[in-house]
């Protein structure tokens, strides 16, 4: 349904840089990334709002470029600035049906909010509803606009909890009922319950599409590696070591000894703080991995102590409170840690 | 009263003095001027056909001015606002030339692309328009002085507007013009309502450009100048009372009808 080719777009000092996805009829496909990574920008430009410096968009077919914005047939619905505020709802509803000279006006704007469960509110003006309200009567509204793709942009972000979760029910409705929908929201758990297909965004770039499952047993981007738990995640090279069995990841100007069948190439490595012991001096052991560094933080986590050492990069180690006294563990303390190769995951 | 003058600071003891002077300052000529004018004075106006007809020329003629430059002004204002091009500050410069120049100097100007002799003047007497000494031109002296308020509060107005309001009105399959006409216009329209009363308040008072450029027929202004050289301040002030007076009736009408569209 919506090709996205390659496209960059500069806006002032911030790119959009070779943007690459497609989109299927009837997918929910939600764009991650933390605020002022270029979602909202990516989602003007796929509405036809912006246009890119190189690049094409195909919707339905069609080149978006070659096409008026008011043919698109495409719907973006904004975190805030939402309902136009000097129209009540019902003529904010109708607003899409008058521009197009529709007939039956008022059924079809009963019709779209009811869909939404705002059919109570018809006669209100914007600033007398709730954020959910605002958001249910702007999706009718997007509804009335007969367009079959929504373009959402961090709908949910202003929202209490459970208006949050009665409009995420309301997104699955219309997504079953054939509407494609693409999201974009920085909430990690937000993607994960709506999403078909998951963008991960960093710094203008799209670093990974896949399902949601995919995403999470295998993060690319530090961003979904801190929301599943993974505190120690690097990206570098992988090497091999001629006539070992171990390889050398290179990141951050260090390297580190891994065990794994994998090719050679750009990697991501993670290791569990639970991996990672801290001694005083250099120990002699099977681990392979040994760095000096200066600890820069102690926080206590869920269960014992989160040690983050700075050893040209930062490395977080899981320790007991014992350990901590034991060793007496300080800021700015130089201490040493040391992980075994076969405790590194790399994957590609 | 007294329970809020508790609560003041000494500093806002200061500032509410000053204040106060600057409201004074402002107040006292027009109500001095209130007190030096005789009932049979402000009746003797009311009567003089002369002082009659040359506020209803100021009135008319500065409605006028405002109402028909406004369709020049607001498109400019709203390009300014959502536009961005090169020389951008270089031309809202130039909008704010007629605030500082001497407005005789502006009348100066006017006349200089008003005559007969100039390309306009040539082609207004092809239709048998004339503005030298007539109402068209008291309405472009008036225009040239006061533009700058109507422009600076519309562009403001444009600006205030969310632009995603009129993306979404583009992604709803409303055109350009529609957008512009449903959303942006009305959004914006009651910095443009300040700006038109304030152009108006501006033409209707306006001296210098307008006796440049047309002593005769008499606007207000120019006839309250005229019976103060000839006849003296006693003379003048019931005719100055008087259209003081209807300025302020119109400037409290408008203001209302402003009120009444923001609510």
């Amino acid at each position: 349904m919506l090709n996205v080719n390659n496209i960059s777009l500069k806006v002032g000092n911030f790119e959009l840089k070779e943007i690459n996805f497609s989109v299927d009829k009837g997918e929910y496909f939600v764009i991650l990334g933390l605020s002022g990574v270029g979602k909202s920008l990516l989602l003007e430009t796929i509405a036809g709002l912006r246009k890119p410096d190189n690049g094409s968009i195909f919707l339905r077919g069609k080149d978006i470029s070659k096409e008026k914005i008011q043919n698109l047939n495409i719907s973006i619905v904004y975190q805030d600035a939402v309902l136009f505020p000097h129209k009540s709802v019902y003529e904010n509803i109708a607003y899409p049906l008058k521009s197009r000279k529709a007939k039956n006006i008022k059924d079809e704007v009963l019709r779209c909010a009811a869909l939404t469960g705002i059919e109570d509110k018809l006669g209100r003006k914007p600033d007398t509803l709730s954020g959910g309200e605002i958001q249910r009567a702007a999706l009718a509204r997007s509804l009335a606009s007969g367009s079959d793709i929504f373009l959402l942009d961090e709908p949910l972000s202003s929202l209490d909890s459970k208006s949050a979760y009665e409009l995420r029910i309301l997104f699955r409705k219309l997504n079953r009922e054939g509407i494609t929908v693409i999201h974009v929201t920085h909430n990690y758990e937000e993607a994960v319950s709506l999403a078909s297909k998951i963008g991960v965004m960093e710094s203008g770039k799209l670093v990974h599409i896949d399902s949601p499952q995919e995403i999470l047993r295998h993060p690319k981007s530090e961003f979904i590696a801190h929301f599943i738990g993974v505190k120690n995640f690097l990206s570098g090279v992988l090497k091999t070591i001629p006539e070992n069995d171990l390889k050398l990841f290179i990141t951050g100007g260090i390297g580190i000894f891994v065990l794994t069948e994998m090719e050679p190439g750009e990697a991501f490595l993670a290791i569990s703080p639970d991996e990672i012991s801290i001694s005083n001096k250099t120990e002699e052991s099977s681990s392979r991995n040994h760095f000096k560094g200066k600890i820069t933080d102690i926080a206590r986590a869920r269960l014992g102590i989160d040690v983050t050492i700075d050893a040209g990069i930062e490395f977080i180690a899981l320790i007991s409170t014992d350990s901590l006294k034991e060793l007496d563990l300080e800021i700015g303390k130089t201490v040493w840690i040391n992980f075994k190769a076969s405790s590194c995951k790399i994957y590609k | 009263m007294f329970s809020t003058i508790k609560n003041y600071t000494p500093l806002s003891l200061v500032f509410t003095f000053l204040g106060g002077m600057l409201l004074l300052f402002i107040i006292a000529p027009i109500t001095g001027m209130y007190f030096n004018t005789t009932a049979a004075g402000l009746t003797e106006s009311i009567g003089d056909e002369s002082v009659r007809s040359s506020i209803w020329l100021s009135i008319w003629t500065s409605i006028g001015a405002t109402i028909i430059f406004s369709f020049f002004a607001i498109p400019l204002a709203y390009i300014l606002a959502r536009k961005n091009f090169p020389l951008k500050n270089f031309v809202n410069s130039i909008i704010d030339i007629p605030i500082i120049i001497p407005h005789s100097a502006a009348g100066i100007a006017v006349l200089g692309i008003i005559t007969r002799e100039s390309f306009l003047g040539r082609a207004a007497d092809l239709i048998g328009l004339r503005f030298v000494g007539a109402p068209a031109g008291i309405m472009i002296a008036m225009a040239f002085v006061s533009i700058p308020f109507l422009i600076n509060a519309a562009r403001d107005g444009f600006a205030a507007v969310p632009e995603r309001f009129e993306k979404i009105a583009l992604t709803m399959g409303a055109s350009p013009s529609r957008v512009f006409f449903t959303i942006s216009l009305p959004l914006a329209w009651r910095s443009i309502l300040s700006g038109l009363i304030l152009m108006w308040g501006r033409g209707m008072s306006e001296f210098g450009a307008v006796i440049i450029v047309a002593y005769n027929p008499q606007t207000a202004p120019v006839m309250i100048f005229e019976r103060f050289t000839s006849y003296g301040l006693k003379y003048s002030v019931p005719a100055a009372a008087l259209f003081v007076t209807v300025c302020l009736c119109l400037f409290i009408i408008f203001r209302m009808v402003k009120k009444k569209n923001n609510a």
